[in-house]
């Protein structure tokens, strides 16, 4: 049997590496993503003081640090049994609109667009953020840094920092808006709207006008029929900030809505012992192991999943896309995995919209931000990551101490998707063991529209995606090596 | 060999962290292609093509400056932090888990063995009932696959290897980055072994008025009413200010929440946690004030952990 490594991949070093196994016949037998890496949150976080936890565990990751700050307010909120003042809830979702205009626009232009801007068959010294400036101009460029640094500002504004935001407290927040911050954050929002439909824009002229590129959307390789996961408002539409949790089968339909607090009744988590990360599933389905279809308990979750789970967008222009983005790809619920770029966008074009209703809502600036906590108890808080669902669930003791912890975070989720779509683009590039070059450039878009976080300094990374494959023999011997 | 390039060579890396260092690279926004015009990056994992074996081929020395963020978790870690010693002529513990541990030394209250327990079996979503775990070598029917192997003990990078200065933080505050890059460039390093950030503490830049400096009882931030603007420790509640090194221009405190301790030891501090509860001590108005303080070594040591005179708890066997 011969082995595939693509190890390292450069901008995953030390943070993710994938395997792929060839059978006897050189046909890709199974292919594995690999963690290499824990540091155990879920036990060091125990003993520690309850308001502390939203401000270590933002420590989790330092690209999506506001989803970790407000999915450890929230479950303190549930574990001190105290509802925010409507002032606070306001503050905390209009910095998490911030949090989404950066990171979604750095996906979009430096990670994921590429791919798309300049193309899938362009030469991959062209495929990075350099290409994309090409291709669109420098004005352009200079908007992408422009936007990202303002969503960064409007999290700084409203959480003290922008890298590990710290203002979130059980029962509100810590500080209130000035009406110069407020008019400062108006002024960068409406910008955000513009650079949003701009996004949207050059998405479809470049995209959406070009058969080759939506066929590619479509195409075989990158389907998987799984089930989605996303939380949505009352009437079932998207929303970030909070929610229910709705999971629809790979056939559309409702499975299951539950609140945050249920949500142990609904999934589970598996351990391999070939990988750091843990494999969750739907407990009612059972893990069947990396497969696809409704026998499978493996569901996926990020702005295609949400989007797939939700009956539409609160807002008007994300409204009018997520119609069109069904309309093309053929109703709902949409399995390419690609459509993940297309749905990023829809959702930045949400992120400024509600944060527009926010910062102009006569209600944000107001002083009421902080309820008095209650008892400490338990709680579980729920956010939407920019790449997925993210769960904290807390055990206080009487002192309002951590006695339990546990974390599942939006890659999580997703691992065994990412898993299934590494091997299902190898299966398509690999035969008779003989690998083809675009094999490279088809892996890394598989994995690449997941935005996976482990890779989440890929967000800014200026080259395209340095890969690596090595096929050995059934001896070991080095057959073949792949490189750019 | 000056034909090639007058240019300064840099190395950045990354252990166990989480990406918020990068970030604050990043976060020099434009000022970035300055430095790109005067230095060359010959590895950067998140951003360039340069493999570990690249690294390995290049002479000792090879390297100007390594800016190093993340604690040392795993043997890959290890690896990579003793490569990049030798390689580098000047190495840079850049942020909080580099300098100090960060959050992530305080695994060290535990070990792998719990560490383990707790997110593999004990966690309520996990069914895992065979305690799988994850292995440094597996057999799966196709083959074999390797993980790195997991230590028990955070080490910082100084208790791994040699190290030339020290640029802590959570991230470290970008005006403080600036600097140390215009250092380098000017050839105004200070002494080996320096700090490089203010020579005082979060207090000296803290705008909050500090009144009667005695403390009668310790509160919890969210159970007083903050006045926004009276010194925390005046408040009753605990704020690392008094132990930890200036330079973020007070963003915590001025954001109304306390210090947290992120910029590690002040200056002439070597224990960050043992000076903050001496500062306690200095103005309780009763020793037993103190032990109302709960979650001491979160609280004290939160970022520093790894770096102090505990270090680590001593596991029963």
């Amino acid at each position: 049997m011969k082995e595939i490594i693509i190890d390292p991949i450069t901008r995953l070093e030390g943070h993710g590496k994938i395997t792929i196994f060839l059978n006897e016949e050189g046909d890709v037998e199974n292919a594995y993503l690999q963690v290499p890496e824990l540091r155990g949150f879920e036990r060091f976080c125990e003993g520690r003081r309850a308001e502390d936890l939203p401000i270590i565990t933002t420590r989790i990751c330092g690209v999506c640090p506001v989803a970790h700050h407000m999915a450890g307010v929230k479950a303190c909120d549930a574990a001190f049994n105290v509802e925010p003042t409507e002032t606070a809830k306001k503050l905390r979702e209009l910095e998490y609109c911030g949090y989404f205009i950066y990171d979604h626009i750095l996906h979009f232009y430096f990670l994921g667009g590429p791919d798309f801007v300049v193309g899938p068959g362009a030469p991959a010294a062209k495929r990075n953020i350099l290409g994309v400036i090409e291709k669109a101009g420098l004005d352009v460029a200079k908007e992408v840094i422009k936007h990202r640094a303002y969503g960064q500002k409007i999290t700084e504004i409203i959480g003290g920092k922008a890298t590990h935001p710290v203002t979130a407290l059980p029962g509100g927040i810590s500080k209130a808006l000035s009406e110069e911050n407020r008019q400062e954050i108006e002024r960068m929002v409406r910008s955000c709207v513009d650079f949003a439909k701009f996004s949207l824009k050059l998405f479809d002229d470049i995209v959406l006008k070009n058969v080759d590129y939506v066929n590619l959307i479509t195409s075989e390789p990158y389907v998987l029929k799984t089930y989605y996961m996303g939380t949505v408002d009352k009437n079932n539409k998207v929303n970030f900030y909070d929610g229910d949790i709705r999971i629809v089968d790979p056939e559309g339909n409702e499975f299951v809505k539950f609140a945050p607090s249920e949500y142990l009744d609904v999934i589970e988590e598996h351990v391999e012992p070939w990988t750091y990360v843990k494999l969750p599933y739907l407990k009612r389905i059972g893990w069947k192991g990396l497969v696809d279809g409704s026998e499978s308990g493996i569901y996926r979750v990020g702005p295609l999943g949400r989007l797939n789970v939700a009956d539409g967008m609160t807002t008007p222009i994300a409204q009018e896309e997520y119609e069109r983005m069904y309309k093309t790809l053929g109703g709902k619920p949409v399995h390419a995995t690609l459509a993940f770029h297309w749905a990023r966008l829809i959702e930045l074009m949400y992120a400024t919209e509600r944060a527009l209703e926010l910062v102009t809502d006569p209600g944000i600036a107001r002083k009421d931000i902080r309820n008095k906590p209650g008892k400490a108890g338990e709680g579980v808080g729920i956010v939407e990551a920019a790449r997925g669902t993210l769960i904290h669930h807390y055990t206080l003791d009487e002192k309002a101490l951590a006695k339990k912890v546990n974390l599942i975070v939006a890659t999580t989720h997703n691992a065994p998707g990412i898993c299934m779509s590494i091997r299902d683009a190898a299966k398509g590039l690999i035969h008779n063991g003989e690998v083809s070059d675009g094999l490279l450039n088809k892996v890394e878009m598989a994995f690449r529209a997941y935005d996976p976080c482990f890779a989440c300094a890929t967000h800014f990374a200026i080259g395209d995606m340095p890969l690596e494959v090595e096929i050995y023999d059934d001896k070991k011997r080095l057959l073949k090596k792949l490189r750019r | 060999m000056k034909f090639m390039s007058e240019k300064l060579k840099f190395a950045f890396y990354w252990a166990a962290s989480c990406g918020g260092c990068e970030i604050a690279v990043l976060d020099i926004n434009e000022k970035i292609l300055d430095v790109v015009a005067k230095v060359d990056i010959v590895f950067w994992p998140v951003a360039l093509d340069i493999k570990y074996k690249d690294v390995e081929a290049m002479p000792d020395k090879h390297i100007d400056v390594c800016f190093f963020n993340g604690a040392i978790r795993t043997e890959e870690q290890e690896y990579m932090a003793k490569m990049l010693r030798k390689k580098a002529k000047v190495l840079v513990a850049f942020g909080s888990c580099a300098c100090d541990g960060c959050v992530i030394g305080l695994g060290n209250l535990w070990n792998k063995k719990t560490i383990f327990e707790r997110a593999y079996s004990e966690t309520p979503s996990t069914k895992n009932p065979d305690f799988v775990t994850p292995k440094t070598s597996h057999a799966v029917k196709e083959g074999e696959l390797e993980l790195p192997e997991f230590f028990d003990t955070v080490k910082t990078l100084a208790q791994t290897v040699d190290v030339d200065y020290f640029l802590s933080g959570c991230p470290p505050p970008v005006p403080l980055i600036l600097q140390a890059v215009g250092a380098i460039f000017n050839g105004e390093l200070p002494p080996k072994g320096s700090v490089l950030m203010p020579k005082k503490s979060v207090c000296d830049e803290c705008p909050r008025e500090k009144k009667e400096k005695s403390l009668s009882a310790i509160k919890r931030i969210y159970e007083i009413e903050d006045d926004q603007k009276t010194c925390f420790l005046d408040q009753g509640v605990v704020c690392m200010g008094p132990a930890t090194r200036a330079g973020c221009d007070a963003q915590c405190p001025n954001a109304n929440v306390p210090c947290t301790g992120c910029g590690g030891p002040g200056p002439r501090v070597t224990d960050q946690g043992a000076a903050m509860i001496s500062a306690l001590a200095s103005i309780a108005t009763d020793p037993t004030v103190i032990n109302q303080a709960v979650d001491p070594i979160g609280t004290f040591y939160k970022y520093s952990l790894a770096n102090s005179i505990l270090r680590r708890k001593v596991m029963k066997k």
